[in-house]
């Protein structure tokens, strides 16, 4: 693995002034730093994907499939006749640069081939050779080239440096999506055997086993059950959650990021202990076992493969609906493909919470709840017993995730509960929440050790808000409802500004939750003392 | 080298005309045949451009948010940013089309010491884009006036307010002068901004100058090298009743003017100005963001090989039942 440069260096190398040669002319380079290791062979024979095989894309010779050029041209044109978007994003790009900015990678990068319109690009000048009129007569006039292995190695450079956040996509003024376009050259990609060991080996679990990290279910239960005993130290409340139960109303489902590791670990127990004390009649399920999906930085049939668990998981308990936990692209794919994908739900009912009476008719069809959807209105109806004050040591901002802000728009209600369980929250500048927020810099299945110098440039316009209300305010703690922000934004804080701690929303949550029957607690989930009790 | 060829390629299309219809003098293949026959190219193919994308499907609901969604009633929806209802797609769209809403968030990202990175509000393209994009549009509502007989009144009201501004005679048109400020600005931007002189292709300089071109003749017609304006509405009328005639004493700058619209004609089809069909086909923008109230259909939707339950616990059964959990089969 290579040396991280220190982050003084790392922000004097960017550079946005483009190279003098044509970006045509410029092979991707492949150093430690910026790209991810390719997939394990293992990993895709589970899956039957194509071309298992040990490679680097620091070889010469990627051991691409013989006809790959045909495969690469027959799979493109089924995606053009699959996708308008697609097509349409393939043919009406002005080229206007408003987008140019907007990219986290092009910023902490300053490499062009990260602004979204050359990325769109490298799929656009094959695209234009192959398919269009005039790119067939004007060749090198109208932007088209010729597909090479240098082409292919490109894809596979660029398309691994975005993580389909979708933030051009909103400043776009025709919508083009390069999380669309990369997801494209990422399926074309997994055509001729060119993935990720960091996306594919999730899959893999999760296909096999049930979820990304390969958790099976006896190892789930004792994770579980660890936990239990933690809240027990704290609160003085045994709980045991049920598992697999037949019958149960609801059957939640969360990333497996959330049972895995600190921080997340503290969210799981959060959510834990808000079902205990609602007495919600809830399931969590071994084999449902993970809410993300890795198969969305796949490919459409990776994604529905992988999806398709928590609807039959769903259907074999007989529960009545489905919340999910805290988590970024799994409600991407919750709320924009699953019903479409692996529905209709109707053997479930219109989410109704037991407690409130109220109805969740915006998930009439899904059938899913987002779990601060369903907090926010136990909140609004004054069911729960909340002591801001524990939180007191906490000076709270909140990042945005960036799929339930641009493929959801789910920005108020977590913001809500955060603000009822917290008494010192601020808000990082406009430019960088909400619709307009940065991604962590390590979405899309980029979250690895190797991809790290990429991770710190991509992460930099996040923490740099950060470290705005860091010095501003005396900001401590980042809140988010994210499990790959969980994992990726600790490093991030500790390289651009130490001092910040990452927390889930129902880790907050938790904390301020005064149970019934529970001890004068001392400590917080993270066993350090609450305010006032640090004697 | 990709601003000279486009340059290159816009003055071939005017030496074109200059040899064709003024050395040759052959005025009705310019003034007539080639005309009509770029109106044809133009409606078939932006009728096929549209037929071919439409006939890609739209398997999944993909609207890009850009507010809040429509939840409980107590959170407050943003309607318009991230509509739920098809009133609110149609006013996102209007909102796209007429006012460019996407672009109006642009903002400008400076790297300062520190590293320090701010966001300041730029609203340059935005203006130069709409006065360009309003221009073009009044300047080709005024000459229908050429193709009408009477002229209908909001197309002589149009001419009127546009020439608020006159002087003298002849009229001088306020839509003139900012649509060549804007394509000058649009220009100067795509060579001045480092980054978008690096993307930027031939097939970007060359329908700024082709309009530009387009422009600059029909300004040295009205002006500079007057010609017999009663002899082109003749020809024009001809042209839009299918009467064809060619009058004589019309000036060349009218054929190098005509067949410059005739090349955008053409052009347009093929190019990336087709942005105006396909704006409204974009499916980050015109699907409401209703996908958990109502399922979206995927017409090639197709059964996958998926790990079932079943084969799953076949694997898992002696762990689960020591670990305690349930299991279907004992």
């Amino acid at each position: 693995m290579s040396k991280l440069p220190a982050a003084d260096t790392l922000a004097a190398s960017i550079d946005y002034t483009p190279p003098r040669k044509p970006w045509m002319e410029i092979p991707a380079e492949f150093r430690p730093g910026v790209y991810s290791y390719p997939a394990n062979p293992k990993n895709l024979k589970i899956l039957d994907f194509p071309n298992p095989r040990q490679w680097s894309p620091e070889d010469d010779d990627w051991k691409l499939p013989e006809n790959w050029q045909e495969i690469i041209y027959e799979g493109f044109k089924e995606r053009l006749h699959k996708y308008r978007s697609l097509k349409v994003f393939m043919d009406i790009c002005v080229r206007c640069g408003a987008f140019a900015d907007k990219c986290h990678y092009f910023i902490g990068s300053g490499d062009p081939k990260n602004m979204p319109v050359l990325r769109a690009e490298l799929l656009r000048s094959v695209y234009r050779r192959d398919f269009t009129t005039a790119g067939k007569i004007l060749t090198s006039l109208s932007g088209s080239r010729k597909l090479t292995e240098d082409v292919i190695k490109e894809w596979f450079m660029y398309f691994y440096q975005c993580s389909e956040c979708r933030r051009c996509s909103l400043f776009c003024p025709y919508g083009i999506d390069t999380a669309e376009i990369t997801m494209m050259g990422r399926e074309l990609l997994n055509l001729l055997g060119l993935n990720i060991n960091w996306v594919m080996e999730p899959v893999a679990n999760c296909f096999k086993v049930g979820n990304h990290l390969g958790i099976p279910p006896h190892t789930f239960k004792d994770i579980v059950d660890f936990m239990c005993e933690d809240i027990e130290d704290i609160t003085g409340i045994k709980i045991d959650p049920p598992m697999n139960k037949k019958g149960a109303e609801i059957l939640f489902v969360t990333p497996s990021g959330d049972y895995f590791a600190d921080p997340g670990t503290y969210t799981f127990m959060g959510y834990l202990m808000l079902f205990h004390e609602l007495g919600l009649d809830y399931t969590m399920s071994t084999y449902a076992s993970e809410g993300g999906n890795f198969g969305l930085f796949t490919s459409a049939e990776a994604m529905k493969r992988l999806n398709a668990k928590i609807y039959a998981e769903a259907k074999r308990l007989g529960v009545k609906w489905i919340l999910g936990g805290e988590c970024g692209h799994m409600w991407r794919v919750i709320h924009q493909y699953m019903d479409t994908m692996n529905g209709p739900a109707d053997f479930l009912d219109v989410p109704r919470n037991p407690l409130t009476g109220t109805v969740f008719s915006n998930a009439r069809s899904t059938k899913m709840v987002h779990i601060t959807e369903f907090t926010s209105d136990l909140i609004k109806n004054n069911i729960l017993n909340l002591d801001p004050s524990r939180n007191d040591h906490l000076k709270v901002t909140y990042h945005d995730s960036c799929n339930p802000s641009r493929a959801m728009g789910l920005l108020d209600e977590p913001r809500y509960v955060i603000k009822n369980v917290c008494n010192n929250f601020y808000e990082m500048p406009e430019q960088t929440i909400r619709e307009q927020t940065f991604c962590c810099g390590s979405g899309s299945g980029l979250n690895n050790e190797e991809f790290m110098e990429m991770r710190m440039r991509g992460g930099m316009p996040r923490a740099n808000a950060v470290k705005h209300v860091h010095e501003k305010y005396g900001v401590n703690m980042l809140s988010c409802i994210c499990a790959i922000d969980r994992a990726a934004l600790p490093p991030l804080m500790q390289y651009w500004v130490p001092g910040v701690d990452v927390t889930g929303v129902h880790e907050l949550v938790a904390n301020a939750l005064v149970m019934r029957g529970e001890k004068e607690r001392e400590t917080d989930l993270r066993g350090e003392p609450l305010p006032g009790k640090e004697g | 080298m990709n601003v000279l060829y486009s340059l290159l390629l816009v003055l071939a299309l005017v030496v074109i005309p200059l040899i064709g219809a003024g050395a040759l003098g052959w005025h009705a293949l310019f003034g007539v045949f080639i005309p009509l026959l770029a109106v044809a190219v133009f409606l078939a193919g932006f009728v096929y451009r549209i037929y071919d994308w439409g006939r890609s499907a739209v398997p999944f609901r993909i609207p890009t948010t850009g507010g809040q969604q429509q939840s409980m009633s107590w959170v407050k929806q943003s309607k318009l940013d991230n509509p739920s209802t098809t009133t609110g797609v149609v006013g996102r769209m209007i909102l796209e089309v007429l006012f460019f809403r996407s672009l109006f968030r642009n903002t400008r990202t400076q790297l300062h010491d520190g590293p320090k990175l701010s966001y300041g509000s730029s609203k340059w393209l935005w203006l130069g884009a709409l006065a360009f994009h309003y221009s073009f549009f009044i300047i080709l509502a005024r000459h229908m006036r050429f193709f009408t007989e009477p002229i209908p009144l909001p197309f002589v009201w149009l001419d009127t307010l546009d020439g608020i501004l006159q002087i003298g005679a002849p009229t001088l048109y306020i839509t003139e002068m900012i649509i060549l400020a804007a394509l000058t600005y649009l220009f100067l931007r795509r060579v001045v901004v480092p980054q978008l002189r690096y993307i930027s292709l031939p097939a970007d300089y060359f329908p700024l100058f082709l309009i530009a071109a387009i422009v600059i003749s029909g300004i040295l017609m009205r002006y500079f090298i007057r010609t017999d304006i009663i002899n082109i509405k003749t020809l024009t009328m001809g042209l839009a009743t299918l009467n064809l005639t060619v009058p004589e004493g019309i000036g060349v700058i009218f054929y190098i003017h005509l067949f410059l619209v005739s090349a955008l004609l053409v052009y347009f089809p093929m190019s990336k100005l087709m942005h105006l069909g396909g704006v409204f086909l974009s499916p980050t923008r015109n699907l409401a963001s209703n996908n958990r109230m109502q399922r979206h259909v995927n017409p090639w939707n197709y059964p996958v090989k998926v790990h079932t339950y079943e084969e799953w616990e076949d694997e898992y059964r002696e762990h689960m039942k020591e670990a305690g959990l349930p299991v279907e089969k004992e």
